[in-house]
């Protein structure tokens, strides 16, 4: 019995946890607790199969699950000047850019595509929340201007995915600037009569719901979404009591008139695919368009990838 | 007069001049101008010393003094036949925000600004110069009205920053703030803006997207309080100082940043000690930046306006 457990199992078990405890394989539900396993909760779309809570998803995934076929190419962002205010609080600006693209193997915190959803040709741009937050500075700034200004060309609607923190401190009143910046690329949509339609994703604040994130043509949130200009926290402190149970929660915004829609994950392509047909003046969807792609393999943007040896790919579901 | 944290040994000093002069009041006779003249004079110095390189966060605390003349001030002295418009036509009107048609040297305008009041009753009033979203919409519904009669808008900044409060949040203080934003790069008249205290954030940006933006020597425009800042990165509020510092707050790096074009130079010791000098400087600027406008087409102001905010960020500090 001792040698046994003493000599041979040690190496068996070595054996298997090795295997069988790779990190991420399963992800437990914030909200129900529910263990998931990582290919049944990405087929989801992130979304918990016991209680329906919306999870953060990447931008890449996101799209990769939005476009017809998983089929999508980047449009590209001009790359705004780095760190220019010179910002230090603990740690240098430029550092934690940095350990924020090794984390998420992007290189700022939106993504834009052009592509197909439905056979309904759109430009889509996504803000990545697992990035400093999603917060909005300069990049996020061009991004939105060069979505917009893509839109324009192709005179295709634009699809926004918000989720931040609101603005970059670290980049000061430039920063703050990116709120006019980015109300002038909602600007030029509109007098393209072109449609913009925002979807607010957990969670919308500050000086992003302050500006293109509230400007949209149609307002989708998905469910539970906090979307607010000041945090539950900051106005408790303001006001000294407690708020009220789902305040500033996607439902609520859509009680008290401040939303068209709240639309559940799944269902979110459909929504916006027939939307956008009616908008843009195309025949009814065909229902062989709608189903959800299948995901395939998309290359990751080669991003920095010196810097970036981790890059993320590991979550993009492959193809089957 | 308020005294500072940084402005005590200023008040030891003329405490002690103003102390001589009452006990010569007092004791006929006795003569100790002489020696309340060097005091005054010591002051003076020290005054100048103290404002003549205010660090970003003394920077902050002259530009809340509660004796800095507010929004209300600027008004009186500065134009004519006001007639303020009140209410956003929709639920409420914002005490927060003041707004109306008025006349600029003669020549009519639409002006609108924060207003924080000046004792505690008129603080509780204005809500310590934090708009609602009633306030933001108020401003539109008087920027769209100066579009429409071809009436060059005035905009004067003194905010914290908009109210977070339950109301606020229900009623859309994020939307109302994104549709005043857009409606400042909308209108077809000359927008000009002046920055007399705090420029806190996004309740400021929504008045101050112009074609022309002036800032008084020692105000601020900042994305976030510095207090707010350093509580979430320094995960310290009292680390306030390297906050305002890192922010780039003051009106001289703004200037150099291109974020605002004008500074309006302040009395010495601030406009709390020259509240005149300051209106007057305020109002020559105003004039100044109205005929660089004037004659300008509806269309070119809209572009121009659109195109400043498009470049913004060109330049960095290189610090």
């Amino acid at each position: 019995m001792n040698w046994i457990s003493n000599y041979v199992r040690p190496k068996i078990n070595s054996l298997f946890s090795r295997r069988e405890v790779p990190e991420n394989l399963w992800t437990k539900c914030p909200e129900c607790g529910t263990m998931l396993f990582h290919r049944e909760l990405a087929d989801n779309l992130n979304v918990c199969t016991s209680c329906d809570h919306h999870m953060a998803i990447s931008p890449r995934d996101r799209f990769v699950r939005l476009f017809d076929g998983g089929i999508f190419t980047e449009v590209a962002v001009p790359d705004p000047l780095p760190d220019p205010l010179g910002f230090r609080d603990q740690k240098k600006y430029p550092e934690r850019l940095k350990a924020a693209q090794k984390a998420t193997g992007e290189k700022e915190a939106m993504l834009v595509a052009e592509g197909e959803i439905g056979r309904t040709p759109i430009v889509a741009a996504c803000q990545d929340f697992s990035f400093m937050a999603g917060s909005m500075g300069m990049y996020v700034g061009n991004a939105i201007i060069a979505a917009a200004t893509r839109a324009v060309e192709l005179k295709r609607p634009l699809v926004l995915f918000s989720a931040a923190g609101g603005a970059r401190m670290q980049e000061g009143i430039l920063s703050l600037m990116q709120m006019p910046r980015t109300t002038v690329a909602v600007q030029m949509l509109k007098e393209a009569r072109l449609p913009y339609v925002v979807v607010l994703t957990h969670p919308t604040t500050g000086g992003v719901t302050a500006s293109y994130a509230m400007l949209g043509d149609v307002q989708i949130a998905e469910p539970n979404a906090l979307i607010c200009f000041a945090g539950p926290r900051v106005i408790e402190q303001t006001i000294r009591e407690t708020l009220p149970e789902g305040f500033q929660r996607a439902e609520y915004l859509l009680d008290h008139g401040m939303l068209d829609r709240v639309t559940h994950r799944k269902k979110l392509r459909e929504d916006l695919i027939i939307v956008l047909r009616m908008l843009m003046h195309l025949p009814p969807p065909v229902a062989a368009d709608l189903p959800a792609p299948k995901p395939v393999y998309v290359e990751p943007a080669p991003v920095d990838a010196a810097a970036t040896p981790e890059a993320a790919p590991a979550e993009t579901p492959k193809q089957a | 007069m308020t005294y500072l944290e940084f402005e005590k040994p200023l008040a030891e000093i003329e405490g002690k001049a103003e102390e001589l002069r009452a006990l010569a009041r007092k004791n006929a006779g006795m003569d100790v101008e002489k020696e309340a003249a060097a005091l005054d004079k010591k002051a003076a110095d020290l005054l100048r010393d103290l404002y003549k390189d205010l660090s970003p966060w003394r920077k902050c605390q002259v530009a809340r003094h509660p004796d800095r003349p507010h929004c209300k001030d600027y008004i009186e002295a500065l134009f004519t036949d006001y007639t303020p418009l009140a209410g956003d036509r929709n639920f409420a009107d914002d005490h927060a925000i003041m707004g109306g048609l008025a006349r600029l040297n003669d020549a009519p305008v639409v002006v609108i600004g924060h207003e924080k009041g000046n004792d505690t009753k008129t603080r509780i009033e204005r809500n310590f110069g934090m708009a609602r979203p009633e306030g933001y919409r108020k401003a539109i519904r008087l920027m769209d009205m100066a579009d429409r009669f071809g009436l060059p808008v005035i905009t004067l900044v003194d905010t914290p920053g908009a109210y977070p409060g339950k109301g606020a949040e229900e009623r859309g203080q994020a939307e109302a703030i994104a549709r005043s934003t857009q409606k400042c790069l909308e209108i077809g008249v000359p927008l000009i803006s002046v920055i007399i205290g705090e420029g806190g954030s996004g309740g400021a940006v929504a008045f101050a997207t112009a074609n022309r933006v002036a800032m008084l020597e020692h105000s601020v425009y900042s994305v976030i309080s510095p207090e707010g800042c350093a509580s979430i990165l320094w995960k310290d509020a009292e680390k306030m100082r390297e906050a305002a510092e890192a922010l780039r707050l003051t009106a001289q790096d703004l200037l150099k940043l291109g974020v605002i074009d004008r500074i309006i130079p302040e009395p010495t010791g601030g406009a709390q000690r020259g509240a005149d000098t300051a209106i007057a400087a305020v109002g020559a600027e105003i004039a100044t930046l109205l005929k660089q406008l004037s004659g300008k087409q509806p269309a070119d102001l809209i572009r121009d306006r659109r195109q400043k905010y498009l470049k913004m960020g060109a330049k960095g500090l290189a610090a």
